[in-house]
């Protein structure tokens, strides 16, 4: 699990709980598949497909 | 409540001995504001999604032998300063100045949670958790031990609940307690190379006595941090020309060992570290249930379902509107018939002819005209306080984005725009929740075009005029998405011209769906239809009162008897017509009368006849005053004998169908209600933006009327 950006963004993304060793799992996206809906932990989070590329993970399941 | 400014409970001096100033602290959508609510019995508006409170706001209260201020600071993720509300909240935690800090966190999720704890223990601060949310913990089956948890910590940890409203007392029991006695050093405990780095420093610190009332730990972990605050204290200090290369080693030796470039990403995996170990200490859930769906994911399959969700949004909006307009109309006619025998009633013991007429013409006829739309309100208010209090608002952000994204808007600007509906003035504060300026600046100039609740009453009096019964709902519907729609063009212009730039990431907590409480529902509607209330019993009481006074003055003895000796020698049959005509050239000749027939030929072109242009201008002091505007006139001019007749009648047999759709353009597009343009004004930073909006909004306002205007026409022949 790595972040390939830096700045606010990247800080935000940590601050939500998305660093190293953590599952993240795709629950939803619009029909355009623009935006997603992930899941980290326990909690739930909107995010644009531009910025769910930015994170790069490795498949678990 | 809505705005979150200083709000005294029981106006106890805060300057006594005694006192307990406490700041409150917590990542967005935990429950903070409504703690206090529970504690202190105030109300300050609480939702559920991120961002509800966006500027800070004092509570005073007292318990036993202290005085408490508590301080309501907007959530935040962490020390960061990624949006306008996360920076009021560091900075007033690192520079101003109180005796503790009350974190509050969420039981449902203390792994996510305590990541801020940690970065709070660096403070230096005496600390309380507020482990709120237990009783959903509880049900959820997760089972937090807090008396392992205060000992791991060196923080008292306390299970409460803000809905049921347990372990309050002893909460604030705490406090006292913690309050009374020393501080202690927080028990946080990195990895061995952090360890390693943070004695240099305080060794350094201590050969140099340097002189702090934080400990030396902790400034040394806020150095490594790259605090700013930190920084700059230390800075101008003699000890600092020698600390930097031990700091400078340091940072390097930590970001080697967490394979990073980013010292703050390598604490937040400090943290994490720790916090899973307490974790695995202090709780356990009960059920085991990791691959099965949450209530909340099942929910969330059908409301952000890709193709569904947004039909299911648009029909939820289109049965509020109904439902608006339905049910709102039938207790309508009873308000309507109360006012009618309120103002006979009182008009016959009132013997002076002058003062019975701004009595009942003036006062009880303008308010009257805006009570009488109350049901409306409370209906759309209510509808507005589930969206905000079940968690959906985030899903609608959320289907909304790509959409909104293609006009230049973030998806986020939805939560604003929503709260657009209610009223302005919270919507301008919400838009905070913007992490960028030129995105919160765009948001705010389309804000406006959102209708908001004071423009219910006359959307509701003109379909309701204009259109069938059956339609009238549908009409409201079509109104509210048309203001929507223009608002996206407007915003897709702006983007193209005024507002140039990259486009923001969009990154936003989505929380639990959530039953509201009926308490909660309930006391979130009746505050804001008691200031709806409130409002027509002064502000519109008194505009009405002036708009009595410019039209009935001055007066014009020589029409007046020109009138009386025509009606004396007339037939009885003229009679009527003739009395009409009498009243309305006294109107035209009054003070408002001249004023209207000057600005007339300005407003000619989009088929306004003088009264309505009136009513348009004096629709800037406060929407809800058109209304009332509208009612003193037709009021003034109408027959005598149908006293029973309603202004939605008077209205139409008055007014041609172009001018009313052109009415209803204008006041969807033209420049927000004072109040709120001051509102404005202060968000955007600078007069100057108050301007920018006037000229902006009353171009389109303009530009639309007149085309509705004459497209109309042209349709209706």
């Amino acid at each position: 699990m790595k972040i390939n950006t830096s700045g606010p963004l990247k800080q935000r993304l940590i601050s939500l709980g998305i660093m190293k060793d953590v599952t993240i799992r795709v629950l939803a996206h619009t029909a355009a598949k623009g935006t997603l809906e992930i899941k980290v932990g326990k909690m739930q989070i909107a995010l644009r497909a531009e910025e769910a590329r930015l994170i790069e993970v490795d498949d678990v399941a | 409540m809505w705005h979150k400014g200083t709000l005294s409970v029981t106006g106890t001096c805060p300057v006594t001995a005694n006192h307990i100033k406490v700041a409150l602290v917590g990542q967005p959508n935990v429950g903070k504001s409504m703690l206090i609510n529970s504690i202190s019995n105030s109300h300050l508006h609480v939702g559920n999604f991120t961002g509800v409170t966006v500027e800070k706001s004092e509570v005073l209260f007292d318990y036993k032998a202290y005085h408490f201020t508590v301080v309501d600071l907007p959530g935040t993720y962490a020390f960061t300063d990624y949006t306008i509300e996360e920076r009021v909240t560091k900075e007033y935690l690192c520079a101003e100045s109180y005796d503790m800090i009350i974190n509050v966190v969420d039981s449902t999720n203390l792994e996510k949670n305590l990541q801020l704890t940690s970065e709070l223990m660096s403070l230096g601060k005496k600390m309380v958790i507020a482990l709120n949310m237990s009783d959903e913990a509880q049900k959820e089956g997760i089972e937090i031990d807090a008396v392992y948890l205060t000992q791991l910590l060196g923080i008292p940890a306390v299970k409460v609940s803000a809905v049921t409203k347990m372990g309050v007392d002893e909460l604030i029991d705490v406090v006292v307690a913690t309050y009374e006695q020393e501080h202690q050093e927080s028990k946080l405990i990195f990895s061995e190379p952090v360890e390693e780095e943070i004695s240099h420093i305080v060794e350094y610190l201590q050969k140099h006595h340097y002189e702090s009332d934080n400990s030396y730990r902790n400034i040394a972990i806020n150095l490594l941090k790259n605090n700013q605050q930190t920084y700059e204290v230390l800075h101008d200090n003699p000890v600092w020309t020698e600390l930097q290369p031990i700091l400078i080693e340091a940072s390097r030796h930590i970001e080697l060992h967490h394979d990073s470039n980013d010292l703050k990403e390598a604490f937040a995996e400090e943290y994490y570290a720790f916090n899973r170990g307490i974790i695995a200490e202090t709780v356990s859930t009960l059920k085991d249930d990791v691959q099965e769906l949450t209530l909340t994911e099942k929910i969330d399959n059908v409301l952000i379902h890709p193709f569904l969700g947004l039909p299911i949004f648009l029909f939820f909006m289109w049965g509020l509107f109904q439902l608006t307009f339905e049910i709102g109309s039938i207790p309508m006619e009873w308000i309507d018939g109360f006012f009618i025998w309120l103002g006979d009633t009182i008009g016959a013991t009132i013997a002076n002819d002058e003062i019975r007429s701004l009595v009942v013409e003036g006062i009880i006829a303008g308010v009257g005209a805006v009570v009488l739309f109350v049901p409306n309100i409370i209906i759309l208010f209510i509808g507005i306080a589930l969206l905000e209090a079940t968690g959906y608002m985030s899903r609608v952000a959320f289907l909304l984005d790509g959409f909104f994204h293609k006009f230049g808007l973030h998806g986020q600007s939805f939560i604003p725009l929503v709260t657009g509906f209610g009223c302005s003035i919270p919507a301008y504060m919400s838009a905070r929740i913007l992490k960028n300026d030129r995105d919160r600046l765009l948001t705010l100039f389309i804000i406006g075009f959102m209708s908001c609740g004071a423009r219910l009453p006359v959307y509701v009096l003109f379909a309701g005029a204009f259109f069938s019964q059956e339609m009238a709902g549908n009409v409201l519907f079509v109104i509210y998405m048309a203001g929507v729609l223009i608002g996206l063009v407007a915003a897709k212009v702006l983007k193209m011209t005024a507002f140039k730039g990259a486009d923001e990431p969009f990154v936003m907590e989505m929380p639990k769906y959530r039953l509201p409480s009926f308490k909660l529902i309930w006391h979130t509607v009746a505050t804001k239809t008691w200031m709806y209330l409130k409002k027509a019993g002064t502000f519109i009481a008194a505009a009405s009162m002036l708009v009595w006074f410019l039209s009935n003055y001055p007066h014009h003895e020589a029409l007046e008897a020109h009138y009386s000796t025509k009606i004396a020698l007339a037939a009885p049959s003229e009679l009527k017509s003739l009395e009409n005509e009498r009243d309305s050239a006294l109107l035209e000749a009054s003070y408002l009368g001249q004023v209207g027939k000057f600005i007339q030929p300005v407003f000619d072109p989009i088929g306004m006849d003088w009264k309505m242009s009136v009513a348009l201008q004096t629709g800037l002091a406060a929407k809800e005053v058109v209304v009332s505007t509208l009612g003193v006139l037709y009021a003034l001019g109408a027959d005598v004998d149908e006293q029973s007749e309603s202004l939605a009648n008077v209205l139409r047999n008055n007014i041609s169908f172009a001018s009313a759709v052109a009415f209803i353009v204008v006041i969807m597009t033209y420049l927000p209600c004072l109040a709120a343009s001051i509102v404005f004004t202060r968000e955007a930073g600078g007069i100057r933006y108050f301007f920018y909006l006037f000229i902006f909004t009353t171009l389109v306002a303009y530009s639309l009327a007149f085309v509705a205007y004459r497209v109309t026409l042209a349709l209706t022949g």
